[in-house]
């Protein structure tokens, strides 16, 4: 009980830190010094103490969007085991009202951009959705991939126990899912290979273009809920690739928070080293991700 | 041993995926020169010990040498002499392309078992990647416009013809398994003759040129 709800707690923490790694890992690559570790939360709470601006064109769907957002990420961390405490819910089949919590959260995001009437939130409605389309398969395959692998339809028991014992039978079908899982996880982020966090040119924006217009709390209830995002699906390839069980749950948490810090180095690597892709490549890569998790099921169901 | 086994394959069949996938000719020549670089451990990793030893090394080393290295080369010297663009111009998009190379793995995959061989199996994974290695050749081979990227296909579509072949090691003579490669190296001596014919005569390497002949 202790530790659920310290993993409960880590969850809700920890996801700024996650992007403060990542930031410092990308600075220090540049051979800057880079802004504080803690920064995410300084920006949090100054974005809470400020006030809220709405444009009079927006309905009640504008002011929704941000809440709904977070409590749906909120709600689907609570499905995943972090360390070695079982998960708060668990139920069979629970990995679709996990992919579809995410897509609820996706679905109000792109409603409360297209509530604002701009063109230019429209535009990047239209993206957001249509990679998610493409994300959202893959998602899925990796997940048939990691059922079939482990027997279970839980996402707590496909993490599980059995996990172990699946990466020794089908090591190298895992080891596909959870490059393919990666990728994913880049782009339902908007990180760097499909959109990059930082610009503000039209171009090149996905997801920030749809929250501009949200402002004070709605605007740290975005980044919260972005950030919380960010730490479920590195969770999630976290989870994967660390596979094998262990017998003492603090010991699985620390290992657990240990994944998590290399996850960030490596999404503060991947992004400092790589170019953002083409529009239209974006699919391509996506569509090579779902294609990896195919191939990964097709060697499992030999 | 197995483990590394499966790896080997895996990796083929991925690599072929990335055939498909990439736009760049040197990313494609290099994927392809990787592919060429793992086949030739297969003879080694699926040694069964009571063959000459200097037989299996010697396939080893006649692959790594002509699949890894001497025909990657050659094709990097051809995009550079020749001066081609260095994009690929599918006729098939790329999204198209990995799709059908996707449901070409899952058949291959789905029917290998079922396929009488005259010998008794030496991996599962060994007839499945050969079939779907063909079938990306194939592929590249019929859907790519530039002459240097079909010339890809065709060496993919030979790396599953070898992956096929190491099935049969044991029946085959060193001299046929030379021959083969030999005739590979002639194959792709040709093609670079053919293929600095057309960039002669059209300034481009694009076949598509080639169907508006006239006599």
């Amino acid at each position: 009980m202790l530790l659920s709800a310290i993993q409960l707690l880590l969850f809700l923490s920890l996801p700024p830190f996650l992007l403060g790694v990542i930031n410092r890992v990308k600075a220090r690559v540049a051979g800057r010094t880079g802004q504080p570790l803690l920064q995410p939360y300084f920006d949090l709470w100054r974005l809470l103490h400020k006030g809220a601006v709405y444009s009079t064109t927006t309905t009640w769907v504008f002011r929704a969007g941000p809440v709904v957002g977070l409590a749906a990420v909120a709600t689907a961390g609570l499905l995943l085991s972090f360390g070695g405490a079982p998960a708060m819910l668990s139920f069979s089949g629970d990995f679709v009202l996990f992919a579809y919590l995410l897509g609820l959260a996706r679905f109000f995001t792109a409603l409360a951009a297209l509530d604002t009437g701009s063109a230019f939130e429209g535009m990047g409605a239209a993206r957001e959705v249509s990679f998610a389309s493409l994300a959202e398969p893959a998602l899925f395959l990796c997940l048939v991939v990691l059922a079939r692998a482990t027997g279970a339809l839980s996402l707590s028991q496909m993490l599980g126990e059995g996990l172990g014992s699946a990466w020794s039978t089908s090591g190298p079908a895992l080891l596909l899912t959870a490059l393919a899982l990666f990728v994913v996880a880049l782009a339902e982020n908007a990180r760097i290979p499909v959109d990059d966090p930082n610009t503000h040119l039209e171009l090149t924006m996905i997801h920030e273009v749809m929250v501009l217009d949200h402002s004070g709390p709605d605007f740290a209830f975005i980044l919260y809920g972005a950030a919380l995002k960010l730490f479920l699906f590195g969770a999630l390839v976290v989870r994967l690739a660390l596979g094998f069980h262990f017998d003492s749950p603090w010991a699985a948490l620390l290992a657990f928070l240990g994944g998590m810090l290399v996850f960030a180095v490596v999404v503060g690597t991947v992004e400092s080293v790589m170019a953002r892709l083409r529009l239209s490549r974006v699919p391509q890569m996506l569509v090579g991700a779902s294609v990896l998790s195919v191939f990964a099921l097709v060697l499992l169901l030999r | 041993m197995s483990r590394w086994t499966d790896t080997v394959f895996i990796l083929v069949v991925v690599i072929d995926f990335f055939a498909l996938a990439s736009s760049r000719l040197g990313a494609a020549i290099r994927a392809v020169a990787a592919q060429g670089a793992l086949l030739s451990l297969l003879p080694v990793l699926l040694a069964t010990g009571e063959h000459q030893t200097a037989h299996v090394v010697a396939l080893a080393l006649g692959a790594l040498l002509v699949k890894g290295i001497a025909i990657p080369l050659m094709m990097g010297w051809a995009i550079r002499e020749a001066a081609v663009r260095r994009e690929v111009e599918p006729i098939v998009g790329f999204v198209p392309s990995m799709v059908l190379g996707a449901v070409g793995v899952a058949l291959a995959f789905a029917f290998s078992g079922g396929l009488p061989l005259p010998t008794p199996e030496k991996h599962p994974l060994l007839v499945p990647t050969s079939l779907a290695t063909v079938w990306t050749g194939l592929l590249l081979v019929v859907s790519r416009r530039k002459a240097v990227a079909q010339v890809l296909g065709f060496l993919v579509l030979e790396n599953g013809v070898f992956v096929f072949g190491v099935l049969l090691s044991d029946f085959m003579p060193v001299m046929v398994e030379a021959g083969v490669l030999l005739d590979l190296f002639a194959a792709v001596f040709v093609m670079g003759i053919v293929m600095f014919h057309i960039n002669r005569e059209f300034a481009s390497l694009d076949t598509a040129k080639l169907s508006a002949l006239k006599d």
